[in-house]
């Protein structure tokens, strides 16, 4: 157990402590952002630096960003600036700033030292996972894009706003 | 703390998913119950990985790929359904949904 897997750990956990804790939602996303990439950085302490990169893109970026979009698209109004103004105070994000700060750099000690995993970790290199998801795993890969497929016409389905408003001759056919 | 790597990356992995546990039982507004299924799922999928870089199997690292797209789907659907609720009841109080009619 090296220095790097005991730093992100902890970085994870009271990232994820105060996800839990917080009230306020962004304050929550930002934290779990930096709990996701402390898990990146703990992936690649285990010797699967492909599941850290997708990790950092899927999960921090895509997810994220969808949520994120998401909550500022639920409360559009005219105090929006205002709590906008006061959920980015410099007390807010200066922790999750630190946080990001000392992962990049335990990221890029990681990756300068070039060197092996601690003992009891065997490197599964990226062409082994490569060879099982389109080997043996052939057909869950075919279930994945069929899920994912349900889920973009689910959401699509789910998410449609049925127009309030119709055109303005059946509007009066209705009203009268 | 001379842990061998596997345990304490299960010991990670576990505390990770109990806190989504504790917080998707104890909390009441909806988005934040689908970000503690979002730890959750992530601390089964760093569960995974660590089983794989144990044996030295790439299965480990395939099912990590799997539950990553399986959780890209679920929060859509969550979102959507979350974007419904907002919409016809104006509030993320989880609760309120247990009158859904129709």
């Amino acid at each position: 157990m090296d220095i790097a897997f005991i730093v992100a750990a902890l970085i994870a956990v009271a990232a994820t402590v105060r996800v839990i804790t917080c009230y306020n939602i962004m304050h929550a996303l930002l934290y779990l952002v930096v709990s996701l990439l402390a898990v990146a950085v703990v992936l690649y302490t285990y010797g699967a630096p492909f599941m850290a990169v997708l990790e950092i893109i899927i999960y921090a970026g895509a997810i994220m960003v969808l949520i994120i979009f998401f909550v500022m698209m639920l409360n559009l109004g005219l105090e929006t600036a205002e709590h906008e103004k006061a959920w980015l105070r410099p007390r807010i994000w200066i922790v999750p700033g630190i946080f990001c700060v000392v992962l990049l750099a335990e990221l890029l000690y990681l990756i300068l030292q070039n060197r092996q995993p601690s003992a009891g970790i065997q490197v599964v290199p990226p062409k082994q996972v490569g060879m099982a998801l389109f080997g043996p795993y052939l057909i869950a890969v075919e279930l994945t894009g069929i899920l994912l497929m349900a889920g973009i016409v689910g959401a699509y389905h789910l998410g449609r706003q049925h127009k309030k408003t119709l055109h303005r001759f059946l509007e009066n056919n209705l009203n009268t | 703390m001379n842990l061998h790597p596997t345990t304490a990356g299960l010991l990670l992995a576990g505390i990770l998913f109990v806190l989504g546990l504790i917080s998707v039982l104890i909390r009441r507004n909806i988005i934040f119950m689908l970000l503690s299924v979002e730890i959750m799922l992530n601390a089964a999928g760093l569960a995974f990985v660590v089983a794989a870089s144990h044996w030295g199997q790439a299965d480990g690292q395939v099912m990590f790929m799997f539950i990553l797209a399986m959780a890209a789907a679920e929060v859509s659907v969550g979102l959507a359904l979350i974007l419904q609720l907002y919409h016809q009841l104006r509030t993320l109080d989880s609760d309120e949904a247990s009158r859904m009619n129709g």
